[in-house]
């Protein structure tokens, strides 16, 4: 048994950070909103969606003129990553501020509204795709230059090019980020504002521009996220969203909400734990437990980390603000 | 969307509550939005244009045929509601659906409520008759027949010992895969592993899993439905598995081949009980008029459905007659479908005490590399009773 694990382990931990790398970036969406706002954006979820699904459509109608796999794939990139985050911003502009300007105080309004709005976008999806195409599952096409697969320390890792593509960029984007929140101004108004609202905008920052920025960052992040989870996994359908999402979100809490390193962590630890529980479970308990058991393990996991460390792996305890 | 949708039904189903005494309606109740969506159409269509074909001489017996087709949404709630509705509209005197199992049983028992026929075209969950309704009837083969023909063709045929067994947790994709598995060990194969997933997207553990397991499967078996099967045989090819796999009717879709990719999917077996047009040579002329009328290829699901529905009509035309030229009750619909022995295009349909085709025909199949699934080639066709039938 020792030996079937082992013979498989390069290769699993290897496919636990491709969906760790997933789940960061989507878990950073969820943590800078609830930075700046305190608020759990349930529909990040969709965000995710969208950018998969952007990613879909232009490959599905650049790849006959884009010769290049590779800018084909920048195109995706970016075009996903612009129109998630631009949804990101105008959902924040007709859904979370015209709650906040009426000094809603209830906490659950606004959690109530983001739900509502995720449903909302998931049929949206359903119904522009299903008019457009008559399509439920959409297929990212298959592009010969980012399929290829080469066999790493004699066959222990098979890996595919778009699997290096989707860490690289990952990566890049991890790093872009904690760059911009920690050297750029606006970085510094994003964390004013996540530190105190109304003292930051006493000091000459607009906290709706700020926040409208911190959407727009963590949306085209979750954007990203899906073109790169389209490319890796395939089809997509309008809720594909919801389980990467509610996991994204499960890392960013794992890590310690608010906080930016902790969602990294985060969303690779518990990439690892279902991947790793995904593949080992039948092993480990002789075939008694299946696949299906992965979320369970992983989860238990989460819940024995966080009664250890309640404010997550990297959060710090805050006192209340008065 | 959903909800708009049931409330358009609603009011619609509202409005018709009413009854009239010279329409005749029947309704189809198969999955026309969502993952399923595919083959829930083919049902539709197949019923619809069986129903359309016989308007006319309806309308010489003085009634106005109607097709009702509402959409189960593959899901047993949305399947149960709908079975309410079609109950309160009194001129539906029968029902051609469902796609799934696990929505056919309990909307089965909302139609027993009024003895309103049911004729299945693609149930194949032993459950569908083993309850013994008398309005419940199916077409199509069971899986306690389905899986061992297909676990037979793996271990006789093609030599395989080892399995790696998947499904997707269903009544339908566990009930064929524990089949399959019961027979592949009585005949001394053995089950590598025997795994279920809900998954849709990342399959890379099982794929992981597939690589490490020993001794090293042969087959993979997969029962469930093609939009997962699809994104499994793709990420598992792509990661350079080439182990042959099998799976049930539940892939018998081209859209199976669109979401695995042609070279992906080519090779693979697949056990039906809705041939393809090919294995049906009458089926020709009316798949011809199928493309003609609504532009898509006819698939085996499609001509089910038809002879579901010429089940029902041909049920409706006798009960018509005995009731003296008066519209029939739904009882009498009921049996007189027990009684009918028909020609249809699958060959002759009559049922046993449970409902069962007397002779169902299960196919083995393999999937072509063109990425045309009417390409796909027929291997056998096996003609068996259902276990325990009279």
């Amino acid at each position: 048994m020792l030996e079937q694990i082992l013979a498989l382990l390069p290769q699993v931990i290897f496919d636990g950070f491709i969906l760790g790398f997933v789940y960061a970036m989507v878990a950073l969406g969820y943590t800078m909103v609830y930075g700046v706002l305190e608020l759990i954006n349930f529909a990040h979820s969709e965000i995710f969606m969208i950018g998969a699904v952007v990613g879909v459509e232009v490959f599905r109608y650049l790849a006959p003129h884009v010769d290049s796999g590779f800018l084909l794939l920048l195109l995706a990139l970016v075009l996903g990553g612009a129109v998630a985050g631009v949804t990101a911003i105008l959902v924040e502009r007709f859904a979370y501020r015209p709650l906040r300007k009426r000094g809603t105080t209830n906490r659950l309004v606004p959690l109530i509204t983001a739900i509502g709005v995720s449903f909302i976008l998931q049929d949206l999806v359903r119904l522009v795709e299903g008019l457009w195409h008559n399509e439920f599952f959409l297929r990212m096409r298959t592009v010969e230059d980012l399929e290829g697969s080469v066999e790493l320390f004699g066959g222990a890792i098979f890996a595919q090019t778009k699997s290096f593509i989707l860490m690289g960029v990952s990566i890049l984007m991890l790093l872009g980020l904690t760059y911009l929140v920690n050297r750029t101004k606006l970085g510094v108004a994003i964390r004013a504002v996540a530190q105190d609202l109304s003292t930051a905008s006493l000091m000459g920052i607009d906290p709706d521009r700020i926040i409208s920025r911190t959407f727009l960052i963590g949306g085209s992040l979750g954007g990203v996220a899906g073109v790169l989870f389209a490319l890796q996994y395939t089809t997509i359908t309008p809720y594909v969203g919801f389980l990467p999402g509610l996991k994204a979100f499960t890392a960013a809490v794992l890590g310690g909400i608010g906080n930016i390193p902790g969602a990294m962590l985060g969303g690779l630890v518990l990439g690892q734990l279902e991947n790793f529980f995904g593949t080992y479970l039948p092993i480990l308990t002789n075939g008694n437990f299946g696949t299906e058991y992965k979320d369970v393990v992983a989860f238990l996991i989460l819940i024995l980390i966080l009664l250890l460390r309640p404010q997550g792996l990297l959060g710090q305890v805050v006192k209340e603000k008065v | 969307m959903r909800k708009i949708g049931l409330l358009v039904a609603g009011v619609a189903a509202l409005g018709m509550a009413l009854g009239q005494a010279n329409v005749i309606k029947i309704a189809t109740q198969s999955p026309l939005s969502g993952p399923q969506a595919a083959l829930g159409e083919q049902i539709k269509l197949g019923a619809e244009l069986a129903v359309e074909e016989a308007k006319a001489k309806f309308k010489a017996l003085g009634f106005d045929l109607v097709l009702v087709p509402y959409d189960d949404q593959a899901n047993p709630d949305v399947g149960v509601a709908n079975a309410n509705r079609i109950i309160n509209d009194p001129d539906i005197l029968g029902v051609v659906g469902h796609l799934n199992s696990g929505v056919a049983i309990p909307s089965s028992e909302v139609y027993a409520r009024v003895n309103l026929v049911m004729v299945s075209p693609a149930n194949t969950n032993p459950r569908v008759t083993d309850r013994r309704l008398p309005n419940v009837n199916r077409i199509c083969g069971r899986d306690d027949v389905q899986g061992p023909v297909g676990a037979e063709y793996a271990f006789n045929n093609l030599k395989v010992k080892n399995v790696f067994i998947i499904h997707d947790k269903t009544a339908y994709g566990q009930g064929l895969a524990e089949e399959f598995r019961k027979r592949l060990e009585a005949m001394g194969g053995r089950a590598v592993a025997f795994v279920g997933t809900e998954e849709t997207s990342n399959f890379v553990p099982i794929i992981n899993q597939i690589r490490g397991a020993r001794p090293v499967p042969e087959l993979i078996y997969f029962g469930g439905i093609y939009s997962q099967i699809g994104p499994f045989v793709k990420q598992l090819r792509e990661r350079g598995l080439k182990t042959r796999l099998m799976g049930g009717d539940g892939l018998d879709s081209s859209e199976f081949v669109r979401l695995a990719g042609a070279q992906n999917a080519a090779g693979t077996f697949y056990t039906t009980v809705a041939g393809p047009v090919s294995a049906f040579p009458k089926a020709r002329a009316v798949a011809q008029r199928f493309k003609q009328r609504y532009g898509k290829d006819m698939e085996g699901f499609g001509i089910y459905a038809y002879d579901s529905a010429q089940v029902i009509l041909t049920a409706l035309e006798a009960a018509i007659k005995a009731n003296g030229g008066r519209k029939p009750t739904r009882e009498q619909v009921s049996q007189e479908v027990r009684k009918v022995k028909l020609e249809g295009l699958t060959g002759t349909i009559e049922f046993d005490d449970k409902g069962d085709n007397k002779k169902a025909k299960y196919f083995v199949m393999q999937v072509a590399s063109t990425g045309n699934w009417a390409d796909n080639k027929l291997i056998r066709v096996i003609e068996m009773a259902a276990p325990g039938s009279r």
